[in-house]
């Protein structure tokens, strides 16, 4: 009988030597390979203290934008959740109204706007979708929850905070992204 | 009365040394469950527990009380008053051999020599190997009163596992025997305290060393420690002879099984390497500089550095090697290590014949 492919190995089937039947020899040996792993460097990340660094295109939880006047970017125009290929994103659309121009940019805004965080699937598409750069993926990822509804994100939870009343929150909710973009 | 006050004097110490005892060797075996954990993830790549307090250190004592607050359970099918004495049996073998073993020489307090040994009985060996062979009851009383299959079965191959080595242990330590002529282990240390070298040349294990590799072997399966832990073979016996435990009866077989290895290290150490014995230093001429005392703590201390290193040679075994099947366990057991041990016992009785007529 032929072999199959051209990689088969035949391996020969001896009886034990005596050194081998032994084991001892070979018992060292592996104790020193357990023992040496001893001083090896650890690969742990302990995590609440240490974390792991994120890279530069991580696409993590989303933030609804505003801009430098602190009023909202997004104009529902619903393109994202096109562009959802989980269909995660719902909004509804509102029009603005003559007392309102400091908080919205353009005359339509999102009356309602809600990802469900289970479902998305972090691809970005919504991101990429954005004419208004209303929406953009940050560096942290959805905190654990108790419920289904507590996954469902509204408007409360991913608006960024305004540039011009919370600076220093507003800094922080932006992240590293763009510097390290640049930086690139 | 006179004889009655030395009585009374004489319990106290006893009780004293014998609470000292118990409770070190408890507390070594709790620092023993932690040492594990943490050898075990150093050879894995891992730093393990070290959430409790600094370094994990306090990992032990929650470790404790989580067994101590679990609940209870006692199977409805199980012989009741068996299934409580198992554990209480497998604990007390296990800290019952701690009674002969030689801690140190004896120190000084209060104008009396008090000795650091519980018992110095002329047959410390023989009672060793006695309370060794009652320790399989824990584990067989346990299986067996769980009524449970799983159980029953690690129980037998505990038995049977314990009774086999045990053979190939005893005739391993005849040679030995043959060599120091007496039973008491104190008197051993004290052979091997009068060799070269500040007492190095005089260790046993120097004279005995395949004695002392069957010896190691068969405690590993004494112990039921990886390669021979058959009885708690999780894969195919889900938990062994502990299956149906809970609470703190499960942490007393498991505390035990820890307590078992820091005795039989103790044994070791005391049989083959010198026990309370400094190497390299002559104890007579140091307790003339610092006192007899501080020789008899010091003394203490290498035991105690002699035992961290077999506790440590425990695990490294158990987290390098897999488990043996049965059969080739009882091979190993019946088939080389009786011959093997059978063999040194004659040439060593042939090497003393030849030499001491």
């Amino acid at each position: 009988m032929g072999l199959l492919t051209n990689r088969a190995k035949v391996l020969e089937q001896k009886p034990l030597t005596f050194m081998e039947s032994l084991y001892l020899p070979a018992i060292l040996k592996g104790m020193a390979i357990t023992f040496s792993h001893m001083f090896k460097k650890k690969p742990t990340i302990s995590y609440p203290e240490e974390q792991r660094p994120f890279s530069p295109v991580f696409r993590g939880l989303h933030v609804l934008n505003r801009d430098e006047y602190g009023r909202e970017n997004c104009t529902a125009c619903g393109l994202c959740a096109v562009a959802c290929p989980a269909e995660a994103i719902t909004m509804e659309a509102a029009e603005r109204k003559e007392s309102e121009k400091h908080l919205y940019r353009e005359e339509k805004y999102a009356a309602k706007y809600e990802i469900n965080m289970l479902r998305c699937i972090f691809c970005g598409l919504c991101e990429e979708a954005c004419p208004k750069d209303a929406i953009y993926m940050s560096e942290t990822f959805a905190p654990s929850n108790f419920t289904r509804k507590g996954f469902i994100y509204s408007k409360d939870e991913l608006l960024i905070p305004n540039p011009v009343d919370e600076k220093e929150k507003y800094e922080i909710a932006k992240g590293k992204r763009e510097v390290q973009l640049k930086n690139k | 009365m006179d004889l009655l006050a030395i009585d009374l004097s004489l319990a106290l110490e006893k009780l004293l040394l014998i609470g000292g005892i118990i409770t070190f060797s408890l507390i070594v075996a709790m620092y023993t469950t932690y040492g594990e954990r943490k050898v075990a993830a150093f050879m894995q790549d891992r730093i393990g527990p070290n959430r409790a307090g600094p370094f994990g250190l306090l990992q032990p004592l929650a470790d404790g009380l989580k067994l101590f607050f679990k609940e209870e359970i006692i199977p409805t099918a199980s012989s009741k008053l068996l299934f409580v004495l198992g554990p209480a049996l497998a604990m007390i073998t296990a800290m019952l051999t701690s009674a002969v073993i030689p801690w140190g020489s004896s120190i000084n307090v209060f104008g009396r020599d008090v000795s650091l040994q519980i018992a110095d009985v002329n047959i410390g060996i023989l009672y060793i190997f006695g309370v060794v062979s009652l320790g399989v009851y824990g584990i067989m009383i346990g299986g067996w009163s769980s009524n449970n299959k799983f159980s029953l079965i690690a129980a037998v191959r505990g038995a049977s596992q314990i009774i086999s080595y045990e053979l190939a242990m005893g005739l391993s330590l005849i040679a030995l025997l043959m060599m120091t002529g007496s039973l008491s282990l104190r008197t051993i240390v004290e052979q091997q305290m009068t060799g070269g070298w500040g007492g190095f040349l005089g260790w046993n294990i120097l004279y005995q060393p395949l004695g002392f590799l069957i010896f190691l072997i068969c405690v590993f399966a004494e112990c039921n420690r990886t390669p021979f832990d058959l009885p708690e073979a999780e894969n195919e016996l889900n938990f062994g002879y502990h299956q149906e435990y809970s609470s703190m009866k499960l942490g007393l077989y498991l505390f035990s099984e820890y307590v078992n290895m820091f005795i039989s290290s103790a044994v070791m150490a005391t049989l083959f390497f010198g026990g309370y014995d400094i190497p390299f230093v002559d104890e007579a001429t140091l307790s003339l500089t610092i006192g007899a005392n501080a020789v008899a703590l010091l003394g203490f201390g290498a035991l105690f550095a002699k035992i961290v290193f077999f506790l440590f040679l425990f695990m490294w075994v158990r987290w390098t090697i897999p488990r043996f099947r049965y059969d080739q366990l009882m091979d190993l057991g019946w088939k080389k290590l009786i011959p093997l041990a059978l063999a040194n016992m004659l040439i060593t009785a042939i090497v003393i014949l030849w030499f001491n007529k």
